[in-house]
């Protein structure tokens, strides 16, 4: 260990370092160790191995922190910092990946795809997205967004023969690679205004110009922009539903929680950080962000046929309710942002891995009629969908419910009152597309008869999801200490 | 660079920038469309650079070599999956790749 590398950071940098070592050696492992077909299963214990390793050294961080009763652990002269917001969407991130990558197997199966890429894909995206949320320095957090997204480009695209998925994919990579260009625009100013890369001295300096300064103003433009397409809130959203729809459905999954959760992160550590002081200026602007998503999200997802699609637009509404709660910006509402997001990700990946579960040879599942008449050929499933929809509408007692009653509760406590009965309105059309997919669940009749390709991963990821679900909605304290421990400062 | 005053590095570097946002919006060629974003990432790397000078800190160099690389990964996945759409499609206009739409 020298003075460019110490002891600290190593510790900081483990989680890190196993998911890439890991994520190669999945991709090496492929073809070296595991080259029969039959043996594939093996990847997906070996990336479990990997996600074991990664979170005993979140859980050595996190004990760390809490015997010697610090607030952040910085590492790298101050590029990364482990404080309790890392930690909370680490282990977000890690749930995550293991989830998504044991419902795989059988759905890689079916599209007849390699395995080996794809959990090296999953690993160094959930490698990029570690650097996303424990960055504080506009190089790592902008390696760290690069990394998810590339990772991302080829997993969307994974189904190299199918014209959907290739299309999704030049559709992600030309809008992701575009808004990259602007963030990083945006960068470059702020390090001309500080003559720094770190993002507390970006902060002192973008603080001592007085507001309203052109530069700032553009600077902060390109970086909202950028991140405003990241976390696919309207009017950046375009990209959200066609990449969502063409995707692989476990992908989907992943890329509507993981990425998603890395990306506010991501926005948070910026909007926080170098741009706190400039707060008058960007809040109008993610007000109308925020109004938009809200409206397009929800009036768009009536009309849908495909639930595929009409989750995307799902997710473009619930990246308007966050946004309100950093609108609000005061303790309930940056809580109300984390406990938001993490209910968001169980939710919808719950509700993804039903269609994972719909996709079966020669039937491709993602239509609400292929989900007519569940309720009666497989019961557990309908019943799990019901729980998700009922939580993705915000409907007592689950956790999509408590997410928004943080959300209100912040913009209500902060005199946001117009904003309030803004998102309190648009939970009444929710419920109506949502319930569209119940009533076709419950009341429609059974047309298809082919089994669901249900295996124990599946089971497994969807009882994870929703026994959190509802879970966190019937008993929330043990969420909400662990959400309240992820405050910045 | 004496003589020559930061501001003209920083007009030139957002001229390039708004020509790369330009190429990206108004052509609809896919090839085209991504050259203009390699263009965007120059721009920025010669406001990097620019700064950096300017401050006498070597950082900025450093993410321009870090954008450097970003851009060189975006092309070596992005003409991959360009290669993936033209196999399957046979063009390459932006237009003409619709099929997913509601």
């Amino acid at each position: 260990m020298s003075q460019y590398y110490t002891s600290t950071d190593h510790f900081v940098l483990i989680p890190a370092l196993m998911l890439a070592l890991f994520g190669c050696a999945v991709l090496l492992f492929d073809f070296l160790i595991f080259p029969h077909p039959k043996q594939r299963k093996w990847l997906i214990v070996f990336l479990i191995i990997g996600e074991i390793f990664t979170g005993a050294g979140l859980w050595r961080q996190q004990s760390f922190l809490s015997s010697y009763g610090l607030n952040e652990l910085t590492a790298f002269n101050g590029t990364l910092t482990i404080d309790g917001f890392a930690l909370f969407f680490n282990w977000l991130f890690v749930l995550l990946s293991v989830l998504v990558a044991i419902v795989s197997y059988r759905y890689l199966e079916i599209e007849n795809e390699h395995h080996g890429e794809y959990y090296g894909l999953i690993l160094l995206a959930q490698c990029g997205m570690f650097f996303m949320a424990t960055g504080t320095d506009l190089i790592t957090l902008f390696l760290g967004l690069e990394l998810t997204a590339l990772s991302f480009y080829v997993m969307v695209g994974f189904l190299r023969t199918q014209k959907r998925s290739n299309e999704a994919a030049m559709k992600y990579l030309l809008l992701g690679a575009f808004s990259s260009g602007l963030l990083v625009y945006g960068f470059s100013l702020f390090y001309g205004l500080s003559g720094s890369t770190k993002i507390v001295d970006v902060a002192d300096a973008l603080a001592a110009r007085e507001p309203g300064d052109p530069l700032v103003v553009l600077a902060m433009a390109a970086v909202a922009v950028g991140v405003l397409f990241k976390v696919s809130a309207a009017p950046f959203h375009m990209w959200a539903p066609d990449a969502y729809e063409g995707a692989p459905t476990t992908i989907t999954a992943f890329l509507a929680t993981g990425s998603k959760a890395a990306s506010f992160a991501f926005l948070m550590r910026i909007f926080l950080g170098p741009l706190e002081s400039a707060r008058p200026t960007w809040e109008p602007l993610l007000i109308g962000a925020a109004v938009l998503s809200l409206f397009i999200g929800n009036i768009a997802a009536v009309t849908q046929t495909n639930v595929k699609r009409l989750l995307a637009y799902s997710s473009i509404s619930h990246a308007g309710y966050i946004l309100l709660g950093l609108i609000a910006g005061n303790e309930t509402g940056l809580i109300g942002v984390a406990v938001y997001v993490a209910v968001y990700a169980f939710m919808t990946l719950g509700a993804f891995l039903v269609l994972v579960a719909l996709r079966r040879r020669d039937l491709i599942g993602e239509d609400i009629e292929d989900l007519a008449g569940l309720m009666e050929s497989s019961p557990g499933y309908a019943v799990l969908m019901l729980i998700f929809m009922l939580s993705l509408a915000g409907i007592p007692p689950t956790a999509g419910f408590i997410g928004k009653y943080y959300i209100l509760l912040a913009l209500i406590q902060t005199g946001h009152y117009t904003l309030a009965v803004i998102a309190a309105v648009f939970v009444a059309v929710a419920i109506y597309y949502y319930f569209r997919i119940v009533r076709a669940m419950f009341v429609s009749e059974r047309k298809e008869t082919a089994p669901l390709a249900s295996t124990f991963g599946i089971k497994v990821a969807l009882a994870v999801s929703g026994v959190l679900t509802l879970g966190i909605g019937i008993y929330p304290d043990p969420f909400l200490r662990m959400a309240g421990f992820s405050l910045i400062r | 660079m004496a003589g020559v005053p930061l501001a003209w590095y920083l007009i030139l570097s957002a001229i390039l920038f708004a020509l790369g946002i330009a190429g990206f919006l108004f052509r609809r060629n896919l090839i085209t469309m991504f050259m203009s974003i390699e263009l965007m990432l120059n721009a920025v790397n010669l406001s990097f650079v620019a700064f950096s000078y300017k401050f006498g800190r070597v950082d900025g160099q450093i993410f321009t070599f870090f954008v450097m690389v970003v851009a060189a990964a975006e092309a070596a996945v992005g003409l991959a999956i360009i290669l993936a759409v033209f196999r399957t499609r046979k063009t390459l206009a932006v237009d003409e790749i619709d099929s997913l739409k509601y």
